[in-house]
């Protein structure tokens, strides 16, 4: 009995919970960019997801360039050396958005639902660049070191029928995504640019009247979205592949995510990106062998005991948005934002 | 420009730029952009139904559309007597079980108590209902998958003309818009725009992967056509007889084979010129119908009401204006516009195809055809539309051409080059994004502005 119970729980770490994590710090960045550029600019960025895919093309091409010359991490991906180009590079294209675009709407006090236009043309305009520079297709661009912990191993020094593995890019996914929150929120907690972004999130008028000035602010919260955008984007293709389509199709769940944890809240997003992920992986697992492992003989389910096929995972992100849109329309997190 | 001059000139550049094509590449090219372009001012129209009149920002309209092809489907195609007879009773089954769960949840959400038990009982309900369902839709839908998987392996249609598809798909498309709009509307404008962007991806989902319903990826060609066939126009004796009238210049100057030979050639050039005007006209006459009702309704009293809520939703609230409910209405109606125009693309294409439905193409170009035509403005929108639709097919070689243009200087074969010329197809979105952003920002209210309302 006692084997079957740690069988089932590697089983389940192994395609659920790590897989689940890792999905989750990927997703929690990207929602953060979105909670934080609605917090300040007030409006649903649909570039989001596209900015996401643009900072990964740059980091994409500086990894090939690093690897041509024949720099590495060793066993890490050399993609995180070329992380920081990519950073700027996504940096460099919201900046633009916004002097372009963005800050005359701004001005004028249009309708938020004009800026969400407007971010729409910015998605084209970024998906066009990044399929002309890169291509629409697949790329790989992991290196180093596949695995932390491989199957093989595991079983080999446990002694399990189940075996347990831990990509190095799951690992560096979370690692990476701790940091940057945690680095975003003692900025925004404790320093005195944080401080006034929060205190124009609250109560723009009464911030400008405090004489913080309203450009600047709107320019950090774009740079810092986009800094998560590109790491986030960067830390996807590492663990599975870059595909600019894919990109696009992120926009639901970390919406879903920005949305359910209350928009303009960041411990909001992650929170939300959690539930998210974790939902999305729970309700497409095939849960046969763990039932098998769990339940006797005559109760083990003959099917796969699969709730959706995993086409339809975004049916998961969208069915909590609707239900969060439902049942609580602020979020779970309400009250203060930022 | 006085606006009727503004409409008449864009009319003849659009005009002018479907003639040069017909001069310049083929008439029966120029043709078939006309039809796409007659079909993407339909969803331009459907879009600014929603948009300028009520100020809705649907960015699923790929979903409906694919709901109208969809219907071109479940309308022409023969039923499989035998996919019937292994699952179709299963599938009943589960439908029951289904609607019996969904009423009997409905109905404690209605007369329990709000309390934890509620909860509890609800979410057991649904989960035993989708269990319930799954014990007897998975059997099913394999058995009806496994008959003759290479021919059909899905229920088929009913088997009626394709051209009923074209109401079926517009009710199709309102029913969905009605479920969506009962849970989506009401909420803050930019979640209703995520709300309806979640909905397209997730009817592609299952027009995808339902192959019981659809065939999924395997696609369903072969759909009947309301006009004839170019094969058998070549073999009728009028057309025949008409060709031969129409090019009598230049065939009296030949005899005997070379005659036949001429004639034959001609008939085959002018069937299929004949079969793509027969569908320009079905199609014109559906864009007339539907662009006078929506004038109509403009001026009426119901367009004032909306014209009124759009500008102002507090204002036309306190002036007793049911808004969510008028909202409901005008995106049911848009969005059954949208499910004909869309039954309308996959009868001209004759073929169902799930995985071509790309948010690029049928969402986000249509926003740009809406917002360059002017939104509220339903001549606006058709010109849009057409515009718009030509720009796109043409960005293409013309990226490419502006390409060689600038690589000519490169040596042959280098690899920046190749790359260059092999990423003109990308300058689609490029130029799309580029012409929104423009005319959002230097016209907002559109190139061909609604004339002072």
């Amino acid at each position: 009995m006692l084997p079957d119970l740690v069988n089932a729980a590697v089983l389940l770490g192994n395609y659920v919970i790590v897989p689940g994590l890792a999905y989750a710090a990927q997703l929690a960045l990207g929602a953060l960019g979105i909670t934080l550029v609605f917090g300040i600019l007030r409006f649903a960025n649909l570039a989001h997801g596209d900015l996401m895919a643009f900072g990964t093309m740059a980091t994409i091409l500086a990894t090939w360039l690093l690897q041509a010359w024949g720099v590495g991490l060793g066993p890490l991906p050399t993609a995180l050396l070329a992380l920081p180009f990519g950073i700027v590079a996504a940096i460099a294209a919201a900046l633009a958005a916004d002097r372009l675009v963005f800050r005359f709407y701004r001005r004028r006090r249009s309708a938020p639902i004009v800026l969400v236009m407007a971010s729409l043309g910015v998605m084209f305009l970024l998906n066009g660049l990044v399929r002309f520079i890169i291509g629409p297709g697949d790329r790989q661009f992991t290196d180093g070191e596949r695995f932390i912990v491989k199957a093989r191993e595991f079983k080999r020094a446990t002694g399990l029928a189940e075996g347990l593995s831990i990509k190095t890019t799951q690992c560096l996914t979370v690692v990476v995504a701790a940091v940057a929150v945690f680095l975003l929120f003692r900025f925004l907690q404790r320093t005195r640019t944080g401080k006034s972004m929060r205190a124009y999130s609250d109560n723009e008028d009464l911030a400008l009247l405090s004489g913080i000035n309203p450009e600047r602010v709107v320019l950090i919260a774009w740079a810092i979205a986009a800094a998560l955008a590109a790491i986030a984007g960067a830390l996807y293709g590492l663990d599975k592949s870059f595909k600019p389509f894919t990109y696009f199709q992120l926009l639901l769940p970390m919406f879903a995510a920005a949305i359910l944890g209350g928009i303009g809240q960041p411990v909001g997003a992650i929170v939300g990106a959690v539930i998210v992920a974790f939902s999305e992986v729970t309700v497409t697992y095939a849960w046969k062998k763990f039932l098998h492992y769990l339940l006797p003989g005559p109760w083990q389910p003959d099917g796969l005991a699969q709730l959706l096929s995993t086409d339809y995972k975004f049916a998961v992100s969208f069915m909590i948005l609707v239900l969060v849109l439902l049942l609580r329309p602020s979020g779970i997190f309400r009250g203060r934002v930022l | 420009m006085t606006p009727a001059l503004r409409n008449a000139v864009a009319l003849a550049i659009v005009g002018a730029g479907l003639a040069g094509v017909g001069f310049g590449q083929s008439w029966s090219l120029a043709l078939a952009v006309f039809n796409l372009c007659l079909i993407s001012a339909l969803m331009s129209l459907a879009v600014n139904i929603q948009w300028g009149y009520a100020g809705l920002f649907n960015i699923g309209i790929m979903g409906f559309a694919a709901l109208g092809g969809l219907a071109g489907v479940l309308v022409s195609r023969p039923p499989v007597p035998a996919a019937w007879a292994a699952g179709g009773g299963g599938l009943f089954i589960a439908l029951l079980i289904l609607m019996a769960a969904g009423g009997l949840a409905l109905a404690l959400a209605r007369y329990m108590p709000r309390s934890r038990m509620r909860a509890a009982a609800l979410a057991a309900v649904v989960l035993a209902g989708l269990f319930g369902a799954g014990v007897f839709f998975d059997p099913a839908v394999d058995a009806i998958e496994a008959v003759e998987p290479a021919k059909t392996g899905y229920l088929g249609g009913l088997g009626l003309p394709i051209i009923l598809s074209w109401f079926a798909g517009g009710l199709l498309a309102a029913g969905a818009a009605f479920v969506i709009g009962r849970i989506a509307l009401g909420l803050r404008s930019d979640y209703f725009a995520i709300a309806t962007l979640g909905i397209s991806e997730i009817v592609i989902a299952v027009l995808k992967n339902e192959d019981w319903l659809t065939r999924g990826v395997k696609n369903v060609t072969g759909l009947g056509r309301p006009v004839p066939y170019e094969v058998d126009l070549q073999r009728d004796p009028w057309f025949v007889d008409l060709v031969a009238v129409l090019h009598s210049r230049s065939l009296e100057a030949l005899s005997g084979e070379a005659h036949e030979a001429a004639l034959r050639e001609f008939a085959v050039q002018s069937s299929s010129l004949f079969v793509k005007l027969c569908y320009a006209g079905l199609f014109l006459a559906v864009l007339a119908v539907v662009f006078w009702l929506s004038e109509r309704a403009l001026h009426s009293p119901w367009g004032r009401m909306m014209r009124a809520i759009r500008d102002n939703e507090t204002a036309a609230g306190a002036m007793g204006k049911d808004v969510t409910r008028r909202h409901r209405q005008v995106f049911i109606l848009g969005s059954a516009v949208v499910g004909v125009a869309g039954a309308m693309l996959t009868t001209l294409d004759g073929q169902f195809t799930p995985a071509g439905y790309q948010p690029l193409r049928f969402t986000f170009l249509i926003w740009v055809m809406v917002v360059v035509g002017g939104s509220g403005n339903n001549l606006g929108a058709v010109l849009g539309g057409f515009l718009i639709w030509f720009v796109w097919i043409e960005a293409e070689p013309a990226g490419l051409w502006l390409m060689q243009a600038l690589t000519a200087g490169l040596p042959e074969g280098s690899a920046f080059r190749e790359h260059l010329l092999a990423s003109a197809a990308h300058m689609r979105p490029l130029v799309m994004g580029l012409i929104l952003l423009l005319v959002m920002r230097f016209r907002p209210r559109g190139l061909i502005p609604a004339g002072g309302r």
